[in-house]
């Protein structure tokens, strides 16, 4: 059987150890993913020792807390700290989750691993390079496209078909279900991934939308879509619970009903 | 200097912020031709608009009787009289307009029965110039309509030909010989270069400072940068001691739990379940507006009726709505309370507390979206070539206290509004002046100094003690002792900044430094807000001074403008509040005593 092994200059070490002040209550170790492109180093893991007692609830409070009181030098994104911005999107605990909304009792006993979401380019430490990620949901051209004259008011719209925009229109684009997805991993040159099709589907769905066909044209392809093979991991990690395996099999069901 | 390289771009206009207002400007100012960039800190879906809960502000009409009159009117009585009632005239008339532009741009709003747009009660908010029942105004997408807004803008800017340049950060804006801005000097994060925007007009749209703060509904990056920039080119601030308390961020954590709460028919409840409220607002109780709702709940844990072990919060009970009306209204709110107050609203109140939530102060423009400053005897010279929109702004629509749900409306409205200004005034194309070599001097003497940084104090230290400072100095209520001390205190902070330590060294993504100069950003605001506040001898809108409760119109409806120097020391000047309008469609509206 083939062996795959890292690249030489991939290979994590073991880092640093911060250990926690004396008198320090309720000790809880946090093993976080650094990696710096400037200093010609590997990846290594550093230890910190976070005195709970001190710290907030969640992994986001523990993180800023290391960077404020014990090494300023580690490096992560995060804005809102209430899971809407989708900035501080993480894996943590083995999970791609968010931060500020994943509990620090909630991971599994002892040490909380925390590493960048899976298979995208590091940028530095615990941020990851989004730029393919933003180009795909450019790709699908996520606007309300119409043919029809606008109305002097709103377009109408029934309780009933905005209703089908729910578990969609949240979609914070924090890209924890894409890089969740072995398929996307493999694949994500040209699998536009759970996060982009469940954002399509967003708009076939809207009853204001007047360019079904012409989107169902531009995902019917081999990879762009049907690199899905329901693996279903977008589902279970998605932190605000929507479904884009869900979302997924309907663009699929479309195909085949247009075909009929 | 010259061991810096700064790459050089070309635009016709360069827009800092990517947030609400700053996208409606980007998108906007591209559909007119105008060659843009939009310059911003974060990816633009994770600005702070997004985390806007409850809604944005139209007199539609869809749900009862509605006139954009009564929205102007009840703008100015929440203002407390301090708004520019010309700018606040503009905003209000064109609120249908642009909330009918959104809803064709695809923002996914909630339905009536009949399919038009949903629009629920709000504080303040009323009919018939403030006799008749409250209005239902606020256009809502559940309670998530800052998400829906914030996503479709972007999506807006995708179909246009606006360019993005992601994870920059101002640094400083650049003037020329004349005071003409011409453009901003940014640091690229994930490479760590310098870039000169060149633009023939920069228009701020940073947001707010809530972060001065130590407890506050804003985000982590909500750190005034617009502010600090246009201080530190010398510029005056407008309005900055009005800091408006939200009355609903939650116990601890300081998330916002939306206004849209009560006005689905939730409840504020002391520590024997009374609704306090109607003793202190008996006509529209919950539903005043911010300021005096957070005042009165302040007064109830002050007198000894809070709830929990130290009697120190409130509960915001919406148990008897029903779970229908909270999955189909309020199902972000359920998500948040339950997540960081370990709360069901469908069977428990929420713990709540008033928090730090928006900056009624900011840079000063006209209603255009100009900046202007007081220049001789003229309180309205327009500064060439800057403008300021969004929160980072003070028109002033909001006065001394913002109506909920008129700050997305505020956005969307004067962002629009600086676009069609700088497509009749800039020519696209046009030459851009040579500079002077000088010109970018003292923005790089401020980033030398801040990279290499080996003071003893670490700026998560100087920080700490900055939001402290201004949590219990420049609080609900203030008094001239509190001020004065927290005047000193800042003094002696920002000084300390003298000795900031920075420990990262590298060039690429080093937010150690980013947020070295956002701090730097926050001192100069939370000063200028500091002693603006100790010096206002009056009480208005969301500035209560137990020295002086009452409102002094004869001395102090005024705008106050502060600048604040390198050393830290501030000082003032006034503009007139604007008693007029632009048409005849409406009266002015003297000031008379403002109840609810």
């Amino acid at each position: 059987m083939a062996e795959f092994a890292l690249p030489k200059n991939s290979k994590i070490q073991q880092g640093k150890r911060y250990p926690a002040k004396p008198g320090a209550k309720n000790v809880r170790e946090f093993r976080v993913y650094r990696w710096n492109p400037e200093d010609g180093a590997n990846p290594r893991i550093d230890t910190y020792e976070v005195d709970l007692a001190t710290c907030g609830p969640m992994v986001l409070d523990a993180l800023i807390k290391i960077k404020n009181e014990i090494d300023p030098t580690l490096t992560f994104r995060r804005s809102c700290r209430e899971g809407i911005c989708g900035s501080c999107a993480m894996n943590i605990d083995g999970t791609n989750t968010l931060a500020c909304t994943k509990a620090i009792e909630d991971c599994s006993k002892g040490e909380v691993p925390i590493y960048p979401l899976p298979h995208m380019s590091v940028v530095k430490d615990l941020v990851p390079d989004m730029t393919h990620f933003y180009a795909q949901y450019a790709s699908i051209k996520p606007w309300l496209r119409t043919q029809s004259a606008a109305p002097p008011k709103e377009r109408l719209q029934s309780k009933e078909d905005r209703a089908k925009l729910d578990g969609l229109y949240e979609c914070i684009l924090c890209a924890c279900c894409s890089t969740s997805c072995p398929s996307y991993w493999w694949n994500g040159d040209r699998y536009l991934g759970p996060a982009i099709l469940l954002q399509a589907y967003r708009w076939i769905v809207d009853s204001r939308d007047e360019d079904t066909g012409t989107r169902l044209d531009e995902l019917e392809d081999p990879f762009r879509l049907y690199r899905c093979h329901t693996i279903m991991n977008c589902t279970r990690t998605c932190p605000k619970g929507l479904n884009p395996a869900k979302a997924i099999a309907e663009i699929k069901k479309l195909m085949i009903e247009r075909r009929a | 200097m010259s061991a810096y390289k700064i790459q050089e771009h070309e635009y016709d206009m360069v827009v800092v912020g990517a947030g609400g207002s700053g996208l409606r400007a980007t998108f906007g100012l591209a559909a007119k031709g105008l060659k843009t960039v939009c310059i911003t800190k974060v990816f633009p879906t994770r600005s702070h608009t997004v985390a806007a809960q409850g809604g944005i502000s139209a007199a539609l009409g869809n749900m009862g009787e509605d006139d954009w009159r009564y929205h102007y009117y009840d703008t100015i009585k929440g203002s407390d009289w301090l708004g520019d009632q010309d700018a606040i005239e503009y905003m209000c008339k064109e609120a249908p307009a642009a909330i009918i532009e959104l809803e064709h741009y695809g923002v996914p709003f909630s339905r009536t029965e009949d399919g038009k747009i949903y629009q629920r009660p709000f504080g303040g908010m009323t009919t018939k110039y403030g006799e008749g029942p409250a209005a239902q105004r606020t256009c809502a997408a559940a309670d998530r309509t800052g998400h829906a807004m914030l996503h479709t803008l972007y999506q807006q800017s995708l179909a246009h030909d606006a360019r993005f340049m992601i994870e920059y950060f101002a640094l400083d804006l650049i003037w020329d010989e004349e005071g003409v801005c011409r453009g901003v000097l940014a640091l690229d994060m994930a490479e760590g270069t310098l870039h000169l925007f060149r633009g023939h007009g920069v228009v701020l749209a940073t947001g707010g400072y809530g972060r001065a703060y130590f407890s506050a509904t804003s985000a982590h990056t909500c750190t005034g940068d617009g502010g600090g920039l246009v201080l530190r080119s010398g510029l005056a601030l407008q309005d900055m001691e009005f800091v408006q308390f939200h009355p609903t961020g939650i116990y601890g954590a300081g998330c916002l739990i939306t206004e849209g709460v009560r006005g689905e028919g939730g409840i504020l409840r002391n520590s024997s379940g009374e609704r306090f409220m109607e003793r202190y607002a008996p006509h529209y109780k919950d539903l005043a507006s911010r300021d005096v709702v957070s005042r009165s709940m302040t007064i109830e844990i002050r007198e000894g009726r809070g709830v929990g072990e130290d009697k120190d919060h409130i509960l915001l009970d919406l148990t008897h709505l029903g779970p229908e009306v909270i999955h189909e209204k309020l199902p972000g709110i359920a998500e948040s309370a339950r997540i960081f107050a370990n709360v069901d609203v469908t069977k428990q109140p929420i713990p709540v507390l008033p928090t730090v939530h928006y900056n009624m102060g900011g840079i000063p423009t006209n209603y255009h979206g100009e900046v202007v400053q007081k220049v001789g005897e003229n309180p309205d010279q327009v500064v060439q070539g800057l403008y300021a929109i969004g929160e980072a702004a003070c028109v002033s629509v909001h006065g001394a206290n913002r109506l909920g749900s008129n700050s997305l409306l505020d956005l969307v409205v004067f962002g629009r509004a600086v676009a069609n200004r700088c497509a009749e005034t800039i020519k696209s194309g046009s030459a851009h002046k040579v500079l002077p070599p000088s010109a970018c001097d003292k923005a790089l003497a401020n980033l030398d100094k801040l990279r290499n940084a080996k003071g003893s104090s670490p700026t998560a230290e100087i920080r700490l003690n900055m939001q402290r400072t201004m949590q219990s100095d420049a609080a609900v209520f203030r008094t001239s002792k509190t001020l004065k001390e927290g005047c000193d205190k800042m003094a002696t902070i920002f000084s300390s900044f003298e000795d900031v330590k920075v420990s990262d060294r590298s060039l690429v993504w080093n937010s150690d430094l980013i947020e070295t100069y956002e701090l730097q950003n926050l001192l100069y605001n939370a000063v200028a807000t500091i002693t603006s506040a100790e010096q206002r001898k009056e009480s208005r809108g969301a500035h209560a001074h137990e020295d002086f409760p009452d409102r002094d119109d004869a001395n102090w409806q005024k705008h106050t403008l502060v600048k604040v120097d390198e050393k830290g020391k501030a000082g003032f000047d006034f503009r007139p509040v604007h008693m007029y309008t632009l048409s005849d469609d409406v009266e002015v509206i003297p000031p008379k005593k403002r109840v609810y």
